[in-house]
Order: structure tokens, then C-alpha cells, then sequence
């Protein structure tokens, strides 16, 4: 049980983490609130699902396919639609949850609200200490570690990385140092969608697959993320599994946990924003700019 | 003493356009009755007025004072519920039942300042969001008392007949439009609030400065804005004579933003515009079900894309114009002020 307990809690964990970062790089470049994030997880999901069921491709095709086609959309709708907007803030979020809606609307015509589900990555299961694992949830914490491992090497290591985590710090100032901003954000959101697609692409065969799953992980990704410390990628990682293990916890030893796990997640971020009103990481920003 | 209340009228509403515009909105909505009868159309309208109260408040709450409330479902949906347990419970009447309800959310709104206060921007719009959900998860996990997913029906309607039930959400949406309205005027004489919500929405630090307690009146807007968004739930639930859990989604607070910065935000007028003209499209898009919802999301993208700071801003910025030396209201098509002549150009 407390093995069980253990692997789902750093699975999912790890899920989180990916959709955090991707959250938080968008948040900490372009200063706006992705709320069609996690419909980007969605839309990878039913890439996987229509790709190997309808069009009988294989897996890596599938992969491949639903990689770049949502980072592809994402992308697109950045530039068509965010990036004139991009001074109204409010605006922008509305105009993300709309984006969101109409995914989620174009999703239900063409697949109907039917439960789906995307075939496994890989067959089998490995016994450790006592314990199965199917081989799925080790190549998701595979991929989870291996997919941060890149990211925290991009970020920290290339001339890209550093353009953006100046873009992110100052963009005026990162402007007048020849970076050219609308590049540099362009780059961030098709990261941040790939890595979202990314999660999409290995929850496919371990959550059901609907139009709608987009909405419950968006409100725990945002808790992650505000309980991390808005835009900061070292707390969001944190706080993705101190999510993961609040809700793991809440659905394995409460009766009729599984209703109550958002809530638990949801009052653990209002505790540590009371005890620390810039999240765990978070930097206070100077008074932006005008 | 007449004449000079015709004259005030006469200044301050006839030559506004925006004002004159809204006025004959409201008449046509008094003597609508008399053209139609029809129950369904009564209905949306009645719902219309519901939602106008609703997003309004959040227009009170987060469009003054800035502070961006992703979970005003929290009070609509807080009062939906303590109207219904009072009126199934103890058989209150809706005239009881309504007010408690609005003062039970005002109370939710106080509980939600506790730690949303201390924070800014982004942070306070996620933790106001987890408010509604964690009540929403409380309400699944005890189906018991407040009837898990199918709600608490059968409370007593408003009214037996739709047309009185028309005439009394009517002129409760216009008194509370008007009361925020009066409340955020920053130009008023009679009330400071407005001119103070306005300083705190751009500059906290300089309001503070100045001897602003801003704390205070952030608490101020959160429970004015409460009260009137408890009375738009308490309506709703005595009028579909139901509260269930939808009345605490998450999707009904992103209505209340989407329908406020599509008309407008810090305006009050543009959220009466939005609601006034997508909830009825909404319902007239009924007729391609599966289509619904993806037009009025394409439709709500185009317009903020081309009007971003709302349609109802955008026509006013159209026929209004101020003056640059005095700042009073014209029409847009005067070449001089009607009050101290100076060019409009």
C-alpha cells in the first residue's frame, strides 16, 4: 500500500511538474496567465488517441505527430491572437479560457463526449520489493526526469536559456541588449505547449481522455504554481509534488478523498500563502514599469 | 423647484448620450411586458437581469479596485445555498430569505479577505478561485445535508406569475446597478468612494500615502460586491427553484469576467452591456446545440481582439467625447463644449 501510495504520488507528481514549468516559464516571460494550458495536455491526449486507433499509426509516429501538432497550435494561437493584446491583462486571460473552450468544443464535435483512452506506451510490469510497477508509470518518471533534466540545462546552460531568463527578469532592459523579445516569448510559449504536450502525451493511457479534462488539472497546476512562487521553475517543481502527495494522500486514506482532493490541494496553497504571501520561491517584483 | 430638477435632468442625462441611451434601455425594459407575454422570452430576460447584478458586482469588486477575483461564484453561489436551506428547512419566504442569504455571502466574502488581502495580483486571483472549490468539494463530500450533486430543489418560487416575477427582478437589478454605479462615481460630490476605489486600482502605495486606509475599503468593495452578487444568487435560486452545485462552478465566475470585459470592465455599464447581449445570444444560439458554445467563445475572442477594452467602452469612446478643459461629457459630434465652449478638437 505505502509503496503504491509512493509510486502514484511521484507520478502524478511528476505529471504536475512538467504542466507547472511549462505554466510558470509562460507566466515568468510573457506575464500573463495561460489559462488554455492545460488544454494543450488535452489536445496531445486526443492526438495520441486518434493517431494510433483511427489512423493505425505506431506509437512513436503518434508521438511524434501530437508533439508537434499541438506545439505547432499553440504557437499559432499565440501569435494570431495573444500577442496584439498582450498589454490588457485581463483580456488576456479571457481570451485564453475562450481559446480553451473552443479546443475543448472542437474536441467534443469531433470525438463526441465519450471516455477514451490511448494505447500504452509500453506492455508490462516490473515486481520491486514486493510491489508491481507497471512499466507505463516507470517511463513516465523516466520522461518527467529526463524532459526537467533538459529543461533546467536549456534554461541554465545555452544562450537561449539566458536570453530568456533575461527576457523574464526585465524585458525593456533585455530588449535594449539586443534580444529580440517577440522571438524570445515566441520560443517560451512553443516550449511551454511542447512540454505541455508532452504531459499530454504520457497521461493518454493512464487518465481517461474527455473534452472536459482539461479544467481540473488547469485549477491544480495554478495551485502548484502560485504555492511554488509565480514564475519561479525551482518551486513549481516543489510545489507539484507537495500537490501530489497532498492529493495522493487525501484519495488513498480519506473516505470520499476523490471529491475532496482538489479542496485539500486548493487549502494547502491558501495555508502557505497566508504563512508566505509571495509563495514558497517567489521572488517580491519590484513595482513593474509602465 | 421641478424646473430645476428638469434642468438637472436635462444636463446631466439628455446630453449624455451614453446616459440617454441607457434610460430608454431601461423604459423599453418596463413596458416590455406590454409587447410580449411570452413565458420563455420573460425567462431569459429575468435571468438577464439575475446575471447583470452578478457581474456587476464583480465589475464592483475587480474591475475598481483591481483586485482580479477569479472566485465570485463564491458569493453567488454561498447565498443559492443559504436561501435554500432557509426556505426548506424553516419555510422562510423569499422576501426573508434573500437579504440573510446576501448577508450570509457578505460573510463568505469577510472569511475570503482574511488571506486574500495580504495578497496582489495573480496570487489573489488563484487563492479567491480555491474558495468556491473547496466549498464546492465540501458540498460533494456531505451529500446529506446539501444534496451532493443534484442540489436542494423545491423551494418556493418568487412568484405564481412570470410577468410579476419579471417586475420584481427588474427594478432590484436597476436599484443595484444604479447604487454601484453611484458608489464608483469618481466624480461625484456625495460619495468619495468612487474617487478612492480609482486610487487604489492604480497606484495602492500613492493611496496609502495619502491616508487611505486602503485595507479598508478593499474590505468595503469585497463586501458591497458581495451583498449585491448574494442577491443575484438569492434570485436565481428562488427563481429555477433550485441550488445545486453548478451555482458554485468554476466556469460561472469566468461567465461573470467574460461577460464583464466583453462589455467592459471599470465601467458598470459595460457589464449590464455584456450580459444584455450574450446571454440572449447564448440562448438564441440554442437552436445549433452542438455549435453553442463554440460560437460565443469565437465570437468573445474576436470581439476583445478588435475591442479590447470591451464593446460597450468602444461605442462610448464613439459618441462621447470630453471636454479637454472642463471634463464634462459631450456629444461627439459638438465642435465646442455645451458648457464652457472650449474646442473639442
Amino acid at each position: 500500500m505505502i509503496q503504491g501510495f509512493i509510486i502514484q504520488m511521484l507520478v502524478t507528481g511528476g505529471i504536475y511538474a512538467m504542466l507547472a514549468v511549462g505554466f510558470a516559464l509562460i507566466f515568468g516571460v510573457a506575464r500573463m496567465i495561460n489559462l488554455a494550458h492545460t488544454s494543450f495536455l488535452m489536445l496531445a491526449a486526443y492526438g495520441m488517441f486518434y493517431s494510433t486507433y483511427r489512423l493505425g499509426l505506431d506509437i512513436i509516429p503518434a508521438i511524434a505527430i501530437s508533439l508537434v501538432g499541438t506545439t505547432f497550435i499553440g504557437v499559432v494561437s499565440y501569435k494570431l491572437l495573444i500577442d496584439r493584446i498582450r498589454e490588457h491583462q485581463v483580456t488576456v486571460m479571457l481570451v485564453t479560457i475562450a481559446l480553451a473552450i473552443v479546443f475543448q468544443e472542437c474536441m467534443l464535435l469531433a470525438f463526441a463526449a465519450h471516455f477514451r483512452e490511448a494505447p500504452l506506451l509500453v506492455e508490462g510490469f516490473v515486481e520491486i520489493a514486493g510491489v508491481r510497477i507497471t512499466n507505463e508509470q516507470l517511463l513516465t518518471l523516466a520522461v518527467v526526469l529526463v524532459v526537467l533534466i533538459g529543461i533546467w540545462a536549456l534554461l541554465s546552460k545555452t544562450k537561449l536559456g539566458i536570453a530568456i531568463r533575461a527576457t523574464a527578469q526585465d524585458t525593456e532592459i533585455a530588449n535594449l541588449m539586443g534580444i529580440s523579445v517577440s522571438r524570445i516569448l515566441l520560443i517560451t510559449m512553443g516550449m511551454a505547449t511542447a512540454l505541455a504536450a508532452v504531459a499530454g502525451i504520457v497521461v493518454a493511457p493512464l487518465w481517461v481522455v474527455f473534452p472536459y479534462m482539461w479544467s481540473n488539472p488547469l485549477v491544480t497546476v495554478m495551485a502548484i504554481v502560485v504555492l511554488g512562487g509565480l514564475g519561479s521553475v525551482k518551486g513549481s517543481l516543489i510545489g507539484a509534488f507537495i500537490i501530489s502527495f497532498v492529493q495522493t494522500a487525501v484519495v488513498f486514506f480519506l473516505p470520499g478523498g476523490a471529491f475532496l482532493n482538489t479542496a485539500f490541494a486548493l487549502l494547502v496553497m491558501v495555508i502557505i500563502l497566508v504563512v508566505r504571501p509571495e509563495g514558497l520561491f517567489g521572488v517580491v517584483f519590484e513595482e513593474e514599469r509602465l | 423647484m421641478l424646473r430645476r430638477l428638469f434642468k438637472d435632468f436635462q444636463g446631466d442625462v439628455l446630453a449624455i448620450p451614453g446616459r440617454l441611451i441607457a434610460l430608454i434601455f431601461f423604459l423599453f425594459l418596463f413596458i416590455l411586458p406590454l409587447i410580449t407575454q411570452e413565458p420563455y422570452t420573460l425567462r431569459i430576460l429575468i435571468l438577464a437581469n439575475v446575471f447583470v447584478i452578478f457581474a456587476v458586482s464583480w465589475d464592483f469588486i475587480s474591475g475598481y479596485t483591481g483586485q482580479i477575483n477569479f472566485g465570485h461564484a463564491l458569493f453567488f453561489g454561498v447565498a443559492a445555498y443559504s436561501t435554500a436551506l432557509l426556505g426548506k428547512h424553516l419555510g422562510l419566504q423569499p422576501w426573508v430569505t434573500i437579504p440573510i442569504g446576501a448577508i450570509v455571502a457578505v460573510g463568505a466574502g469577510m472569511l475570503m479577505c482574511l488571506p486574500a488581502l495580504r495578497l496582489r495580483g495573480p496570487y489573489l486571483s488563484l487563492v479567491t478561485l480555491a474558495f468556491p472549490l473547496i466549498l464546492l468539494g465540501v458540498i460533494k463530500a456531505f451529500p446529506d445535508f446539501t444534496g451532493g450533486e443534484h442540489g436542494i430543489s423545491g423551494l418556493p418560487a418568487l412568484s405564481d406569475s412570470r410577468v410579476v416575477e419579471y417586475y420584481i427582478a427588474l427594478p432590484i437589478m436597476i436599484v443595484s446597478v444604479f447604487i454601484m454605479w453611484k458608489l464608483t462615481d469618481a466624480k461625484s460630490a456625495l460619495v468619495r468612494t468612487g474617487i478612492i476605489l480609482h486610487a487604489i486600482r492604480e497606484d495602492e502605495i500613492a493611496a496609502r500615502a495619502s491616508g487611505i486606509n486602503t485595507i479598508r475599503y478593499k474590505m468595503f468593495a469585497f463586501a458591497v460586491g458581495g451583498f449585491f452578487a448574494g442577491i443575484a444568487g438569492g434570485l436565481y435560486a428562488h427563481f429555477l427553484r433550485i441550488a445545486g452545485p453548478s451555482s458554485l462552478d468554476m466556469m460561472l465566475s469566468f461567465q461573470a469576467i467574460i461577460w464583464t470585459v466583453f462589455g467592459g470592465i471599470v465601467s458598470i455599464y459595460g457589464a449590464v452591456v455584456g450580459v444584455y447581449i450574450l446571454y440572449p445570444l447564448m440562448e438564441f444560439l440554442r437552436v445549433i446545440p452542438e455549435l453553442r458554445i463554440l460560437i460565443f467563445a469565437v465570437i468573445v475572442i474576436v470581439i476583445l481582439l478588435f475591442m479590447p477594452e470591451g464593446i460597450a467602452v468602444w461605442i462610448r469612446d464613439k459618441i462621447e467625447r470630453e471636454c479637454p478643459r472642463c471634463k464634462l461629457t459631450n456629444v461627439a459630434w459638438r465642435r465646442t463644449c455645451r458648457a464652457c465652449g472650449a474646442s473639442l478638437y
